[in-house]
């Protein structure tokens, strides 16, 4: 089946079997391996991508579902070598070891910051309890989310 | 790798094109909404259709709104869009209740109520929601639309009242005066599935009870219907006593099974304390919207 997926700006087109989940269809394309593919069973969160701007999980959708909508990996947080805030605060506050977890993790925050740009640590630790680090804790990971939305709070400021 | 079995996939453009393609297609033919109970069930070729057909596009079926005295759902309506309900939190609060500990963030922007119910996982949250309040399933086939009740909807562990070539289309709840409602639930973990959890709904006329719905998610193979305790309880004046007593009825009616999740005595134990907690959370807030 023809299916033609908006990923990061960038039409892919594959004829692909209708039971392909999107994250391999993700994985599948040269140069997006970032999304990882964790536990299959949408639990881990570490596929998460953002489907017209929501966090979603890319191990529990199919690929011929999305058609017709934008999909955004990791791969599309940097710009021309400038990290997102969020890449940049996992970098300042070590909210990272193994690294499996992050680009969900990454995609998650992204989302968070976008809808509430001020986010309370509380609401930090809800928007991303559907994601499990096995390293870190959580708390350096908070920390990170909260450098951010301080990060673009000042940037704003600025302008 | 978890990938499901090969089957044929076709995204509906109509209601009308939804049920013609269930009906073409026979009983192997599914529906797919979110997909977050389908798919993972279809990994682990617990469920194993040939045919899915995709009813995302639907945008008529997503909506929440008052009508006809009634709260009216669409099926499409997702887990997100039910717990940011102003609406639903000033008619029926029990839904933020579960919504808030159904699943995760991520997992609540994709999935919906019509899979939810459909589903009829008795671990599930918002059959017992939907149980406790009394809503009524709408479900259209291509002779037309009938109304379910709550109590016929679900008829056996993940099978409901929806028959072949038919489509859940909506949830209608009665808005009743004097209501309030709550949900309680005792999870091992964020996000995981409910070691027991309880719904609860009252509606006070002068101080009594003049009705009242409860139901207990994940301690039985279907959603408990706790009708012995709503029979105790109408009629009478709302107190401590009273619902310690419709606890230990849940305790008594519900049917656990001992699992990762704990044992049965355990559960049971849960099951009545939730329900106690449910019902005087629910009056509270009855009494609340009254005054």
């Amino acid at each position: 089946m023809n299916v033609s997926i908006s990923i990061n700006g960038e039409r892919v087109t594959r004829d692909v079997e209708p039971r392909q989940l999107l994250v391999h269809f993700i994985r599948d394309t040269p140069g997006l391996t970032g999304t990882h593919w964790g536990c299959d069973t949408s639990n881990c969160g570490a596929c998460v991508v953002q489907m017209d701007g929501e966090p979603v999980k890319s191990c529990t959708i199919l690929a011929v579902m999305c058609e017709g909508h934008e999909i955004r990996t990791v791969e599309s947080l940097e710009v021309d070598g400038q990290l997102d805030p969020v890449q940049q605060g996992f970098h300042e506050t070590h909210a990272l070891q193994c690294g499996f977890c992050t680009p969900g993790m990454l995609m998650t925050a992204r989302a968070l910051l976008d809808e509430n740009p001020n986010p309370t640590d509380q609401e930090i630790r809800t928007a991303i309890s559907g994601a499990i680090c096995r390293c870190t804790g959580y708390k350096n990971i908070v920390a990170a989310v909260r450098w951010a939305a301080d990060y673009e709070a000042a940037a704003k400021q600025e302008v | 790798m978890q990938t499901p079995a090969a089957f044929e996939y076709e995204r509906a453009t109509s209601v009308e094109g939804a049920i013609a393609s269930l009906q073409r297609l026979g009983p192997e033919a599914r529906i797919i909404a979110g997909g977050h109970s389908l798919l993972p069930m279809m990994k682990l070729r617990l469920a194993n259709p040939e045919h899915l057909i995709d009813i995302n596009d639907l945008a008529e079926l997503s909506y929440i709104r008052e009508e006809g005295g009634e709260i009216r759902i669409g099926a499409l309506t997702r887990h997100v869009d039910l717990l940011k309900s102003e609406l639903l939190v000033e008619r029926f609060p029990v839904f933020r209740d579960a919504e808030q500990v159904i699943a995760d963030p991520v997992v609540r922007n994709r999935g919906t109520i019509g899979g939810s119910l459909c589903q009829a996982d008795a671990a599930e949250d918002l059959s017992a929601v939907c149980s406790a309040v009394k809503a009524k399933a709408v479900i259209r086939g291509a002779a037309g639309e009938r109304v379910v009740g709550m109590e016929d909807f679900h008829v056996g562990p993940f099978q409901t009242a929806v028959g072949e070539g038919e489509l859940l289309t909506a949830v209608r709840i009665p808005i009743r005066a004097g209501g309030g409602s709550a949900h309680e639930k005792v999870e091992r973990r964020a996000g995981d599935w409910a070691i027991a959890a309880a719904s609860a709904a009252v509606w006070l006329d002068g101080g009594m009870i003049a009705d009242v719905g409860i139901a207990l998610s994940a301690v039985g193979l279907t959603t408990i219907h706790l009708s012995r305790a709503e029979e105790l309880l109408r009629g009478k004046a709302p107190s401590d006593e009273l619902f310690a007593q419709a606890g230990a009825i849940a305790s008594e009616d519900c049917s656990p099974s001992a699992d990762g999740r704990g044992p049965v005595d355990y559960k049971r134990h849960l099951a009545g304390v939730l329900t106690t907690r449910a019902l005087t959370r629910a009056t509270a807030r009855a009494k609340e919207a009254r005054s």
